[in-house]
């Protein structure tokens, strides 16, 4: 007979170890799965984890980490803060949308003009985008007890059918020959989130999540807030007896959360992406939700997680065109790597014990 | 503009097939979250259910059957979710998110083979001279055996909840599953078995979309619907019959809008779209006056030590 | 023990054999927006890659990447497709158009094919697309004949000039075959939603429309059709021949093939040049799928002689006298159709009612 039985610490040492220990697992099933489909399971592997580090074109790879990894990071740093606080934002994905359109449209609205002060103005308007489109749940939330994981959720769709509006009329390229999607701010100067060292990977979006990183690792561990948000999530009864106020703490986590995925957004479609389309969003608002719980909802497991993610993402596109492997295997791969981060994660809160439980 | 060519009785027997994918799905949420767990992974065994219910259908030639593999397909996946959240006691949501994109990648990986193929069509009951009434007969007496299903469904689990102590027990899990347990109730025994009726009904919504709405498989074919009937449980304040209705809302808006335009009235086609999940929104406000709508220990992790 | 060892040193050598080949293998790459199994667009682009593996055997290497997202994503899958020695590279969605040239610039020895898009701005950018337009002129003959309620259902993805180019042409071929014919339009606003486009059909259906014409990809408008009984439908992208011969009575083929063998050998041969395709029926990258004995000897002859005259470029599928909806005229006696008002195209003719939305 196994049983559970609850830390009264988590463990470190499992804290750590776990997350060796899920990709180890994901290796061995993973490679299962490549050899069933006819590949070499160690070269897959290889392929996924080695080639984009260690390979041969590595000085490619490795900034494309901060790429992709950057909106993840910036998006599930802010959903973090709200999760800690049992606050649920799952709607970042609209808010990341909001952010793009407002931040976008802020800058083709200047459009041909340059200044300097065109860019600081769209992060404005993009930051200012996410936090709406959080706001609205929060609002509903303190003013009448909304359940906001649902609210947030339904507001994604809305954002989505909005984006094609956008792309398909108002933002719509006007020499673009009617094709749908806005003009390409990497052609316009002062609208363009170019890289900060050409080559590097670093766009003011990877500068962002890392400042968003320090700040939610200072809020949390130094700050008052940091202190109501924690104590809120873990004794929700205790934090009011210690004079948190529960509506300013919903807005502010909410707000929050939007506000860094709508410059995730913002960052995206003025740099890496360029422009505004119908399929601008690529699902980086649900994927930093899983990001958040992998880096255990801290800052510095958040980077590590986004980063992984990345890895598996950049990996898995180069197993698809070298090895041939299918799409599907390497989101069935994804997949498995989340579910053994996700399980063995009991290990770093609960003991495993073994034989009949002892009376007390 | 011409809007006679809108028949009312067709779009009303339209909306019906339509909204069943959504209804069968949204029944089976509903019972998962009335036991207190969220399962965001319904689009994952949707799609799964698609193609177990297509592969089956198409090796054994039996729609029936192929809606049994798909219901045991989408059965077997929420065990994984089950596992993950009852057992190993991971978060719900991001559970839930990670079953969706292994779904989503598994179905593709199944249906590599099964690209262009015409599965064996599921026919219409003949209820004989009844589907021969004007208007009643088209609109309830001219569809096929699991649509009727999901109206059965619906009516099963209302009267489940209501009047069965089965369905007393699943909700005082639901509720508050510390007094659950004090109570001697096998909580997490009970969330897995919700858990996997919600993966069955999932997998048979799934299985109706591949096998009789649209019918064929192609990879991501289920397109969203999964997370439409996570939307809907909640518009349906988590009451069975109100899921009915708000699946033939859903079903409604969209058909309309496809009417609407077919007799050339010019609408606004993304606003349109949004309104459902605006409609929602505004449900939900209203709902939340009534405090007792949710189950109390929706998404909450429950472990007996706590 | 020993046989093992022999068997391993064996397939080193061998190894190394592949590799002193792969030196002169031509290596080509293609990017897929959405997966190969989509059973449309990507579809057809697959098999497109699979006849050049055919044609040209070991000589050729090719690789893909399939559901790749417009943006960063394209960007990152091409530089890396041309960092592991692809010769060419295929890009086939028009959402990558500035991932191309972005990439192409920094990778000049490598040549790029760009489908559906318009810029090139380096000298080893192609790009091509299909005059489906053309298809869409028999595709209305044919219905235009086949309808007895003169209500033809055309269901449309995006509003883009693409689709409304398909729209006026199979119009202007129906309703000159028929003059009371009546387009009932719907615009799903998806490229990919099988249970939409089954709705979408079924409306139409509902509406009283006997022949439905589609612009998206899934096999789920004729489904509706055949329960329905007595409706037309089309094949759209691929044959979708489980269909034929009723209600699928012929279809619109993407005929990728020609054209990407054709490039390959001239890469191989070093003949290479950017060029802008846009190939219709006589070049082969638009076909149509063999018109079933559902439609009548003297309409299928028709229409392929309409198709002979297409290819051989004695028809244009847009020859005036054409007016736009409003009245105004846009095309006199005789006069056809310049290439780039139909890549802009952003207006109905005349006859089609309801208006484009915006």
């Amino acid at each position: 007979m196994i049983r559970l039985e609850k830390r009264p610490q988590p463990s470190t040492v499992f804290a750590y170890a776990t997350p060796v220990l899920a990709v180890l697992a994901t290796f061995f099933f993973g490679g299962v799965l490549f050899a069933l489909l006819g590949k070499d399971p160690v070269q897959s592997i290889v392929t996924i984890f080695w080639e984009p580090l260690f390979g041969e074109f590595a000085f490619f790879y490795r900034p494309q980490l901060l790429v992709k990894g950057a909106p993840l990071v910036l998006i599930a740093i802010g959903l973090s803060l709200g999760f800690k606080a049992g606050i649920w934002n799952i709607g970042a994905e609209g808010q990341y949308i909001m952010g793009a359109l407002f931040g976008a449209g802020v800058g083709l609205a200047f459009y041909p003009a340059e200044s300097a002060l065109i860019f600081p103005a769209m992060i404005l308007a993009g930051a200012f985008g996410g936090w709406v489109w959080a706001i609205i749940p929060a609002l509903l939330k303190v003013r009448f007890g909304t359940n906001e994981i649902l609210v947030s959720l339904m507001l994604v769709y809305v954002a989505e059918q909005f984006l094609a509006s956008m792309s398909l009329g108002l933002l719509k390229n006007p020499e673009g020959f009617g094709f749908p999607g806005s003009r390409n701010l990497q052609q316009y100067a002062s609208a363009h989130n170019a890289e900060i060292f050409a080559g590097s990977g670093m766009h003011w979006g990877v500068v962002a999540a890392m400042i968003a990183v320090i700040f939610a690792y200072v809020l949390l561990a130094r700050h008052k807030l940091g202190f109501a948000i924690r104590v809120t999530g873990e004794a929700p009864r205790a934090a009011r007896f210690s004079g948190v106020n529960p509506s300013r703490l919903i807005l502010f986590c909410l707000g929050m959360s939007g506000l860094l995925a709508g410059l995730a957004g913002l960052f995206e479609v003025s740099g890496p992406a360029g422009q505004v389309s119908i399929d601008f969003n690529v699902g980086y608002g649900f994927t930093a939700i899983i990001v958040a719980f992998l880096g255990r909802l801290h800052p510095i497991g958040i980077v590590l997680a986004g980063l992984l993610m990345a890895l598996t993402y950049i990996g898995g596109d180069i197993a698809q065109s070298q090895l041939g492997l299918p799409a599907a295997a390497i989101q069935v791969f994804q997949g498995m790597l989340l579910f053994f981060l996700l399980a063995l994660d009991l290990l770093t809160n609960y003991r495993l014990r073994f034989g009949q439980a002892e009376v007390a | 503009m011409d809007l006679s060519v809108i028949n009312p009785i067709l779009l009303i027997a339209a909306l019906m097939s339509a909204a069943t994918p959504i209804l069968l799905a949204a029944t089976g949420e509903l019972v998962v979250e009335r036991a207190g767990v969220l399962n965001l992974g319904v689009e994952g065994m949707m799609i799964v259910g698609a193609i177990c219910g297509f592969a089956i259908a198409v090796e054994s030639g039996s729609p029936l059957f192929g809606f049994f593999a798909a219901a045991v397909g989408g059965a077997l996946l929420s065990l994984l979710f089950a596992f993950l959240t009852q057992v190993t006691l991971a978060n719900q949501v991001a559970s839930g998110l990670a079953l969706t994109l292994f779904g989503l990648g598994l179905s593709a990986l199944i249906g590599q083979s099964y690209v262009g193929i015409k599965p064996p069509r599921l026919p219409d009951l003949n209820f004989g001279l009844l589907g021969d009434v004007p208007i009643i007969g088209p609109v309830l007496f001219s569809h096929n055996l699991i649509l009727y299903f999901g109206l059965a469904l619906v009516a099963a689990v209302w009267a489940m909840l209501k009047y069965t102590r089965v369905g007393l027990v699943l909700r005082a899990v639901g509720e508050n599953h510390d007094a659950a347990h004090a109570l001697g109730y096998k909580v997490v025994r009970i969330r897995t078995l919700a858990i996997m009726f919600g993966g069955a009904c999932a997998g048979m919504g799934g299985a109706y979309i591949s096998l009789i709405r649209v019918p064929q498989w192609t990879e991501g074919m289920t397109a969203g619907v999964g997370w439409i009937a996570l939307a809907l449980v909640v518009f349906a304040s988590w009451k069975p019959w109100r899921v009915l209705l708000g699946a033939y809302l859903f079903g409604g808006i969209t058909q309309l809008q496809l009417n609407l335009q077919g007799a050339g009235v010019a609408i606004p086609v993304e606003y349109l779209a949004m309104s459902p999940y605006v409609i929602t929104i505004v449900v939900l406000v209203i709902l939340s006056a009534d405090k007792s709508a949710a189950p109390g220990s929706l998404g909450r992790t429950f472990h007996a030590s706590n | 023990m020993r046989i093992t060892t022999l068997l391993a040193s064996a397939a080193i050598a061998l190894g190394l054999v592949t590799a002193a080949v792969a030196e002169d293998t031509t290596k080509v790459g293609f990017v897929y927006v959405g997966p190969v199994g989509d059973g449309g667009w990507t579809f057809t682009h697959d098999q497109a890659r699979q006849a050049v593996e055919a044609e040209f055997g070991d000589a050729v290497e090719t690789v893909f990447v399939e559901s790749v997202a417009e943006g960063p994503d394209a960007e990152r899958v091409l530089t890396q497709m041309a960092l592991d020695g692809a010769d060419l590279i295929f890009t086939t969605s028009f959402g990558y158009m500035d991932a191309t040239n972005n990439v192409a610039a920094k990778f000049p020895d490598v040549k790029f094919e760009h489908a559906t898009g318009y810029k090139r701005l380096h000298p080893n950018v192609s790009t091509y697309s299909a005059r489906f337009y053309e298809g869409r002129a028999v595709q209305g003959h044919i219905a235009g004949n086949m309808t007895e309620s003169n209500i033809i259902g055309y269901i449309a993805s995006y509003p883009i000039p693409e689709v409304i180019r398909g729209i006026n042409s199979a119009y202007l071929h129906a309703s000159k075959v028929n003059p009371d014919v009546e387009f009932k339009i719907i615009w799903v606003y998806t490229w990919f939603d099988p249970a939409k486009e089954a709705d979408a059909a079924k409306t139409l259906i509902d509406q009283g429309a006997d022949v439905i014409l589609q612009h998206t990809d899934s096999t789920a408008p004729h489904a509706a059709a055949q329960e329905a009984g007595n409706v037309v439908t089309f094949g759209q992208a691929s044959d979708m021949s489980a269909y034929a011969p009723f209600p699928r009575v012929s279809a619109i083929l993407d005929e990728w093939g020609d054209y990407y063998i054709a490039r390959t050998r001239a890469v191989m041969d070093g003949t290479w040049e950017s060029v802008d395709t846009w190939h219709g029926i006589g070049d082969g990258m638009v076909g149509i799928g063999e018109i079933t004995d559902a439609v009548p000897a003297n309409v299928a002859e028709e229409a392929m002689a309409m198709k002979a005259a297409l290819a051989d470029g004695s028809y244009h599928a847009f020859t005036g006298p054409i007016n736009k909806q409003d009245g105004s005229a846009w095309l006199a006696e005789g006069e056809v159709a310049d290439d780039g008002t139909l890549a802009g195209m952003n207006f109905y003719v005349e006859g089609i009612t309801g208006e484009i939305p915006q």
